[in-house]
């Protein structure tokens, strides 16, 4: 903060940063699943341990840890992207429904011998742009008729969902099991030989490398362009950003649009990477635990790529819970729960203020101390962080000497 | 089949499905019309769907207990449930001044996750099927009058009719005490409402609760009708969500969402029966189930461009 001869800021307490804030929310999240373990009669402990174990214990399940990474880490930063124009956008399942079904066709008609080199940009430009188009919908609603973009993103992810009901049987179905669509050929899925040997033939594929791609090409764009900038603004104030001449509508479909195109391609990783079938009737449950990634990330890239290595460790490890008689929904109780602690993070930023404000009152009593009893006299307020700090660890022996006479 | 008989089987359907939706939306209209945008509907109904459940199948594997008995219980414990639940989302809306768009959102998280886990520790499959629900009855003297008794009193589950008259209620409550006065007031304007020596917070608890209370007899009447059981995969589909489409559809009044519901009770006949009726026979399913959603979204671009929602509604206060 003090860099060259800037004003020195005034001594005061830390204030809680966002990071603390989201590691207290992860805390109270496994504390309520314990309590829900213990409710049933289990031992919460080797519940964890276990689903550490299932997630952690070797390169291949490190491997399927990071390719179910792969999905929320692009559907956190689809959420969060939205979030920043002031659009809460849980549309996502249906965008990547929409996005896998554009992939999985495109691998079942583009011929077998089509170099690689072409064709996974086209599959990934297409699922993006199928995405994009859904998103875009519930933006132009929301921007030209005013419809609530958290009830029509809903609507979307059911007319999707009913789509790719009709869709798989038309198109893609595996003659043998009806309900489900022929699995892709190696080659046309996202899978890349040197990725799956790496890791033990685990689910790892190129959209791990997209997703990480995706957090620099989205934090560029928030940070550093005009376009992340007006949109930006149109979130913290849509009237004050009308005022000052930002296109307020189009934003808001651009931004929409760029969400749907981001959980596009998570549909892609997912459904042609990740898996390689499709199956009828089934939502992707991915799409709900993307908003609980974006906000424990502070809908920020770098924390969205951390809490989604955090929710695929949850989600990989609790497949190894069976043995231990704890259903796995005990992994998405704790997700829901960490959302609801993130929503009221204003309680456990103000629990984090208060302790951190008795602790500066105490060391700045022990500091006086110190200064009184070296019989100087330096104003409190001239003293810099390095000197306070020393003073108040003076401060601190001097009462413990007290303390022991 | 004539058009007649297509009618007189629609519509039965068409009103066994509007309930539930009905019920959502009431709720929905009580925690807005406070100033609490409540997105929980969803999360509420579930919850009062496998409450009534798992309380339905305990009681009525009681040897000798009356299976009309285990379901008015079952829709009291989903009522106390569903309220239960709808306090998180009040405490962090009113209390905490959360984002009421996310606590919501959470809330419906939650809930799906709760239900599953403890509907995998009740049964081990997910899914909770209760013995009987509801029987569907003639209303002895109103059944025989010509065009109304066929359309609205044939084949009718007793809890339309508890429903229905909640909803006049409600009206009444909200339109013609001065507890709805200051309810509706609170949703508007809340400082002028609290000058005038009105405790806000506690009017919007009561709003918030109502939702709750309300979206769980909605729950369990989806149960003791048409659904039967708790799926764990489907959930509910996202009818709370069509209950939200509702009231907006409705313009936040209690008139307005009954029409509105009706509407989509009749779209969502069409889509799950569809099948039976030779006019829809080629159409292919995925289109039919499409359909209730799409209607929704076209009937919202008609409504969402002079809303009338609440003004506070969503406001901190």
């Amino acid at each position: 903060m003090t860099k060259g001869n800037a004003v020195p800021r005034p001594l005061e307490a830390r204030k809680a940063s966002p990071l603390i804030v989201s590691l207290s929310a992860v805390f109270l999240g496994i504390a309520a699943g314990c309590i829900f373990i213990l409710c049933i009669g289990k031992n919460p402990f080797t519940g964890f341990e276990r689903i550490l174990f299932g997630a952690l214990s070797n390169t291949r399940r490190i491997g399927n840890t990071l390719g179910m990474s792969t999905q929320l880490i692009l559907i956190g930063l689809s959420v969060a992207f939205a979030f920043r124009t002031g659009l809460f956008n849980i549309g996502a399942s249906g965008q990547m429904l929409i996005g896998g079904i554009t992939g999985s066709i495109l691998a079942f008609y583009l011929p077998m011998a089509m170099p690689r080199i072409l064709y996974i940009p086209l599959v990934t430009l297409s699922a993006m742009a199928a995405g994009a188009l859904w998103g875009l919908i519930s933006g132009f609603l929301k921007a030209k008729f005013n419809v609530h973009e958290v009830v029509s993103t809903i609507m979307l992810n059911w007319i999707a969902y009913w789509m790719v009901y009709d869709f798989i049987p038309r198109f893609i179905v595996d003659p043998t099991i009806s309900v489900k669509s022929k699995p892709i050929e190696a080659v046309h899925t996202l899978r890349a030989d040197w990725l799956t040997s790496l890791t033990g033939f685990s689910t790892l594929n190129y959209g791990f490398l997209f997703a990480i791609a995706m957090c620099f090409i989205i934090s560029f764009i928030l940070r550093k362009t005009t376009l992340g900038f007006n949109l930006k603004a149109v979130g913290a104030n849509r009237f004050c950003a009308e005022y000052a001449g930002i296109k307020v509508e189009r934003s808001i479909m651009v931004s929409m649009a760029i969400a749907g195109a981001l959980a596009g391609l998570a549909g892609l990783t997912y459904y042609c990477g990740y898996s390689n079938i499709m199956e009828m009737g089934k939502m992707p449950n991915e799409g709900f635990d993307g908003i609980a990634v974006a906000l424990l990330g502070n809908c920020s890239p770098a924390g969205i790529f951390f809490s989604a290595i955090f929710f695929g460790i949850l989600k990989m490890g609790r497949g190894s819970l069976a043995a231990t008689g704890i259903p796995t929904e005990i992994a998405d109780t704790i997700i829901a729960t960490i959302i609801y602690f993130t929503a009221t993070n204003v309680i456990l930023a103000s629990f984090w203020n208060r302790i951190f404000r008795s602790s500066f009152a105490g060391k700045e009593e022990c500091a006086r101390a110190a200064i009184a009893a070296e019989g100087k006299d330096i104003p409190f307020e001239s003293l810099t962080k390095a000197e306070f700090r020393e003073y108040a660890k003076k401060g601190r022996a001097l009462q413990k000497g007290k303390e022991a006479e | 089949m004539g058009i007649w008989s297509i009618i007189t089987s629609i519509v039965p359907s068409a009103i066994a499905y509007t309930i539930p939706i009905l019920m959502g939306a009431l709720g929905g209209l009580y925690s807005e019309r406070s100033g609490v945008t409540n997105l929980c509907i969803e999360g509420l109904m579930l919850f009062g769907v496998f409450s009534a459940a798992a309380t339905i199948v305990k009681l009525q594997a009681i040897p000798g207990f009356s299976f009309l008995l285990a379901i008015i219980i079952g829709i009291i414990v989903a009522m106390a449930a569903s309220t239960i639940l709808s306090l998180l989302h009040a405490f962090a809306a009113i209390n905490l001044k959360a984002n009421q768009v996310i606590s919501g959102t959470a809330i419906n998280m939650l809930s799906t996750a709760v239900t599953l886990f403890l509907a995998q520790t009740i049964t081990g499959s997910g899914n909770i099927t209760i013995v009987r629900g509801v029987i569907r009855q003639d209303i002895p003297v109103l059944s025989k009058i010509p065009v109304i008794g066929p359309l609205f009193f044939t084949s009718a589950y007793w809890t339309t009719w508890i429903c229905l008259l909640l909803w006049g209620a409600s009206w009444f409550l909200l339109y013609r005490t001065s507890f709805g006065l200051r309810l509706r007031a609170c949703g508007e304007h809340p400082s002028a409402v609290a000058s005038a020596g009105v405790n806000v917070h506690r009017m919007r608890y009561i709003g918030v609760m109502a939702s709750g209370l309300l979206s769980g007899i909605g729950g369990a009447c989806i149960l003791v009708t048409y659904a039967g059981e708790y799926n764990a995969g489907s959930g509910i589909n996202g009818l709370g969500f069509l209950a939200i489409a509702a009231l907006i559809f409705g313009q936040w009044k209690p008139l307005g969402i009954l029409g509105s519901t009706f509407f989509f009770g009749l779209c969502m006949t069409i889509a799950n029966m569809g099948k039976v009726f030779p006019v829809f026979q080629d159409i292919p399913t995925g289109y039919l189930g499409m359909f209730p959603y799409v209607a929704t979204l076209i009937a919202l671009i008609f409504s969402s461009r002079k809303s009338a929602a609440p003004l506070a509604s969503g406001e901190p206060f």
